[in-house]
């Protein structure tokens, strides 16, 4: 079996070497730059683009306005506006030009000679100014969700209980920043268009494309073989690469438009600034009475688009607890269109949710993992439904035994190493298990090595690795004669790299194409077979090591495909979810330990140690997957301690777009990090037992720093990030 | 000479000068004014991976551009285009440096190290070997500029101890996150005491 071994990744040769091509390092023949050109207000309408200047400049080919640029087909469009189909402004930042050029440096010097004249409008920029136009979502969580929720009496149990917590904690505006800016080249034959993009969903990407521009999908090719980085922003088909197959159109030539660092602020989404209040209620035992969370997000203008930050989800199903009610709604202000960030909803509804278990805790001086104990859910609170799998109290249990948790002592300020204060926290995570239709097909070829194909990404999660580990183990084949070939949208279509669903939805079409492969292999040798098989049927046979098995002989895969004089024997697997998945509540559980050390004078806080135990299913590739569970818990570090996009009120602009003053961890923030892998198989949701690894490590991370900085300080933050200013009261 | 040479900051911040005296001196005669003339692009010979590369510089072209639009040599990478992450990490006489901070013509009549001139044919160097072997990476964007960072950095002798490797490595990022990883398989290369490598 090569599932569940430690292997190294199978893209790995080609990304130390630098080898791996990325979506801006495509050269199809004389292909020109294109350069972006902003919104400098928030609000109003474009008066005029002044572009004589810019246009006179050397190399420069074409420059696209509203005035100019071609109309397309807006109908089912989520984002309207931006494509320079129109004069409103709806945000600082939004695309009001785009300047062609021969080379990268023109379009540069060019780009910032465009004068664009503004009739401003007045904005709202910051979403307290605008709490009492709050509204319900539209499409609250894709329609899988409704906005509202409630069981039980949550009002009626807060007032009687013995004790309650009621707090707001409230998270910023945090952008994604891969280390790949967005980055297309486009490039038109008569209508057919092909697209070099840097996407973690290249079916949708097709499917937006070819409907903008009014041409069949098959029209449309999308390649991205591999992706620097999504985190949710390359998850939609933003308007820079439909604006770089526009300019493409215009100029009759391929076009690569590569977004700056800067841009990336504002042409791809972000996770959304959240407001949330959370009232809990137990009885003197820590017994949950009642929970109720109620969050509000910003989102875009309605013209824009909507996104609704689905915080309160979790709260519905973790604990168990007879009375709940949790509510969403959304403001809409002069902001971009925010999207799906790494765990959305779950990263910043679980900060709220776990900060207020600790603050229980506290006030009912019980342990906080004790407390978590006595609330331990065995079916979903709301739906009622059992849960698929779980291995939740396992992931406490080991998390706790390895961090040494029962050396806590339970007052603020009382552990210490010298004068540095000691802090230790924890939290739960938890993660819903997704899973979408999806296609794949195999080839065995004439040298007898497998080809196996799906158009989903790789978004550095492993996909390469894991799909040939399945084929693979199927087909009997050694790692090494397995090739994997992704993202190009003429492979059978797979779903978007989101969700952390991709191993639950690929790899089970994999397989199935496999074991459909391996019956052909079967039948093909039973045609002609050796001799010493006499009467041998498919249950006598098996695939190992390149040859079929039979009893006393054995047939080549390479003698099965060219002595039938064909290019390859090729089985293919369409694979839907199983329908008993719908009976059940399912989702990937852990428990998060954080030690920090605070300096009592500076109030500087490091993340000292951390202990992570993470029920995620059955592990395929335990390498790259404890590569995801540290990657998660990095990116929580993050949230936790310095992450927040600043926004001017005055302007709408974003202050600090640039990855200096974005703080991100660096590896010296980074401590030593141990992570468990707790397997409980989900076999109801995925049949292969897998559950999402990609964002279930970074839910909770802040939580339990933020309650690990109230056991070093006694200070309680309820507003990310936590920063030293918040400390020195 | 070296300290004469003119980096990208002070050509920029020379530009940013004069625009701002040609504003004064005369908003409205500039708007009407073609732009002033850029220095057309002229032929350079730079020496990259012992190979020399004739290229079409302008002045303005940084190092990194010139590697990633003209050559194939798209290994060093775009992050932020400020030196701000350390994606486009290259050797420049054997120190590391950022090249998208490090103009073109600038590189000329010196010896430019990629990712790509690492490995000694199919063998890998053994940090490249090292960041394989401990996942050094997961989207892989950042790593060849970890990995030049990381090979320059054994070479500086800041390896004695995991504290030290993070902290000389933190001028670059990476947003997946696999620094653990990155320490481990540096630490691999310079062996337990950090004097090997």
């Amino acid at each position: 079996m090569i599932v569940g071994q430690s292997i190294e990744r199978l893209d790995g040769r080609l990304k130390v070497t630098g080898r791996a091509r990325y979506a801006a390092e495509f050269k199809p023949p004389n292909m020109a730059h294109a350069v972006l050109v902003q919104s400098t207000v928030a609000a109003g309408t474009v008066a005029g683009i002044d572009t004589t200047a810019a246009k006179a400049m050397p190399g420069v080919l074409q420059i696209m306005t509203s005035a100019n640029a071609e109309k397309l087909n807006l109908k089912g469009a989520s984002v309207l506006q931006p494509l320079l189909q129109g004069n409103e402004i709806f945000h600082n930042g939004q695309h009001v030009a785009i300047v062609i050029a021969t080379t990268l440096q023109q379009a540069q010097a060019a780009a910032a000679r465009v004068r664009v004249r503004y009739n401003p409008a007045e904005a709202v920029t910051m979403m307290e100014a605008a709490l009492n136009q709050a509204s319900v979502p539209r499409n609250f969580s894709n329609g899988r969700a409704e906005p509202d929720s409630r069981t039980g009496d949550p009002d009626a149990a807060m007032t009687s209980a013995a004790v309650r917590v009621e707090a707001t904690y409230t998270t910023p505006i945090e952008h994604h920043n891969p280390m790949e800016p967005h980055a297309t080249i486009a490039s038109w034959d008569g209508d057919r268009l092909t697209v070099w993009t840097a996407t973690q969903g290249i079916s949708g990407a097709q499917l937006t494309l070819a409907s903008l521009f009014g041409v069949p999908k098959e029209n449309v090719t999308v390649i991205c073989p591999f992706v620097g980085g999504g985190f949710g922003c390359k998850g939609t088909n933003w308007p820079p690469a439909t604006l770089t197959a526009m300019a493409a159109r215009e100029v009759n030539r391929p076009v690569k438009l590569e977004v700056t660092r800067q841009q990336m602020f504002t042409s791809n989404g972000y996770r959304a600034r959240t407001i949330q209040k959370l009232k809990l209620a137990a009885n003197k035992d820590g017994k949950l009475l009642a929970i109720q969370h109620d969050g509000l997000a910003q989102t875009s203008m309605p013209e824009v688009g909507e996104f609704a930050e689905a915080v309160g989800l979790a709260s519905r199903m973790l604990y168990a607890c007879p009375n709940i009610g949790t509510s969403h709604r959304v403001v809409a202000i002069n902001q971009g269109l925010p999207t799906y960030m790494r765990a959305p909803g779950e990263a910043s509804g679980m900060f709220a949710l776990e900060s207020a278990m600790d603050e229980l805790a506290v006030r009912l001086a019980i342990d906080p993992l004790k407390l978590r104990l006595a609330n331990y859910a065995n079916a979903d609170a709301t739906s009622g439904k059992p849960f698929s799998s779980k291995g939740l109290r396992e992931c406490y249990e080991k998390g706790a035994a390895a961090f040494g948790w029962q050396r806590r002592t339970q007052a603020p300020g009382s552990m210490r190493d010298g004068r540095v204060l000691i802090g230790v926290g924890m939290a739960t995570a938890t993660y819903p298990t997704n899973r979408s239709p999806a296609s794949a097909q195999i080839r065995m070829m004439p040298d007898g090595t497998a080809v196996v194909r799906s158009g989903t990404q790789d978004i550095g999660t492993g996909t390469y690795t894991t799909m040939a580990q399945i084929a693979a183990d199927v087909l009997g084949l050694p790692l090494e004669r397995v090739r994997v070939e992704l993202g190009d949208s003429r492979l059978p279509p797979a779903p978007g790299s989101g969700g952390s669903m991709t191993t639950a939805s690929v790899l089970p079409a994999v397989q199935s194409a496999a074991i459909q492969l391996r019956d052909k292999l079967f039948v093909l040798a039973l045609a002609r077979p050796p001799a010493a098989w006499g009467t041998a049927a498919k249950s006598d046979l098996r695939l190992e090591n390149g040859v079929v098995q039979g009893p006393g002989a054995q047939v080549s895969f390479i003698d099965l495909v060219t002595r039938e004089a064909v290019s390859f024997v090729e089985a293919a697997a369409d694979v839907n979810p199983d329908a008993a998945s719908k009976d059940h509540s399912s989702h990937a559980f852990g428990a998060q330990f954080a030690e920090v050390r605070v300096d009592p004078d500076l109030r500087t806080v490091k993340v000292s140690r951390w202990v992570g135990a993470f029920d995620c299913g059955r592990v395929i590739s335990p390498k790259t997957a404890r590569s995801q569970l540290i990657g998660g818990i990095v990116f929580g570090i993050g949230m936790a301690l310095m992450e927040e996009t600043r926004v001017d009120a005055e302007t709408g602009r974003t202050v600090n777009a640039n990855i200096a003053d974005y703080l991100v961890p660096v590896n010296a923030d980074v401590p030593e990090i141990e992570t468990i892998f707790v397997e409980a198989p989900d076999l109801v949701t995925t049949g292969l037992g897998v559950k999402g690894i990609g964002e279930l490590p970074m839910v909770g991370v802040a939580a339990a720093i933020a309650n690990a900085v109230w056991h070093a300080t006694g200070v309680r933050i309820r507003d990310l990030p936590i920063r030293l200013d918040k400390l020195l009261v | 000479m070296e300290t004469s040479n003119p980096t990208r900051r002070a050509v920029l911040g020379t530009a940013a000068a004069l625009t701002a005296f040609s504003t004064a001196a005369s908003r409205a005669a500039r708007s009407e004014q073609p732009p002033a003339s850029v220095s057309p692009p002229s032929q350079a010979l730079i020496r990259v991976n012992g190979k020399q590369l004739t290229l079409e510089l302008e002045p303005r072209t940084t190092l990194l551009d010139a590697l990633r639009e003209q050559t194939d040599l798209h290994g060093t990478k775009k992050g932020c285009d400020q030196g701000a992450c350390g994606a486009c990490t290259v050797h420049i006489d054997g120190k590391r440096v950022l090249s998208c901070l490090t103009l073109a013509v600038r590189c000329v009549g010196k010896e430019i190290t990629t990712i790509e001139g690492l490995a000694d044919g199919d063998t890998l160097h053994p940090m490249q070997a090292a960041f394989l072997a401990h996942d050094g990476m997961q989207c892989g964007y950042c790593t060849p500029g970890q990995i030049m960072s990381a090979v320059a950095l054994v070479k500086e002798g800041h390896t004695q101890s995991d504290a030290e490797i993070a902290e000389w490595m933190s001028g670059n990022i990476c947003r997946c996150g696999a620094y653990p990883n990155i320490v481990a398989a540096i630490r691999e290369v310079v062996g337990p005491d950090g004097k090997r490598g």
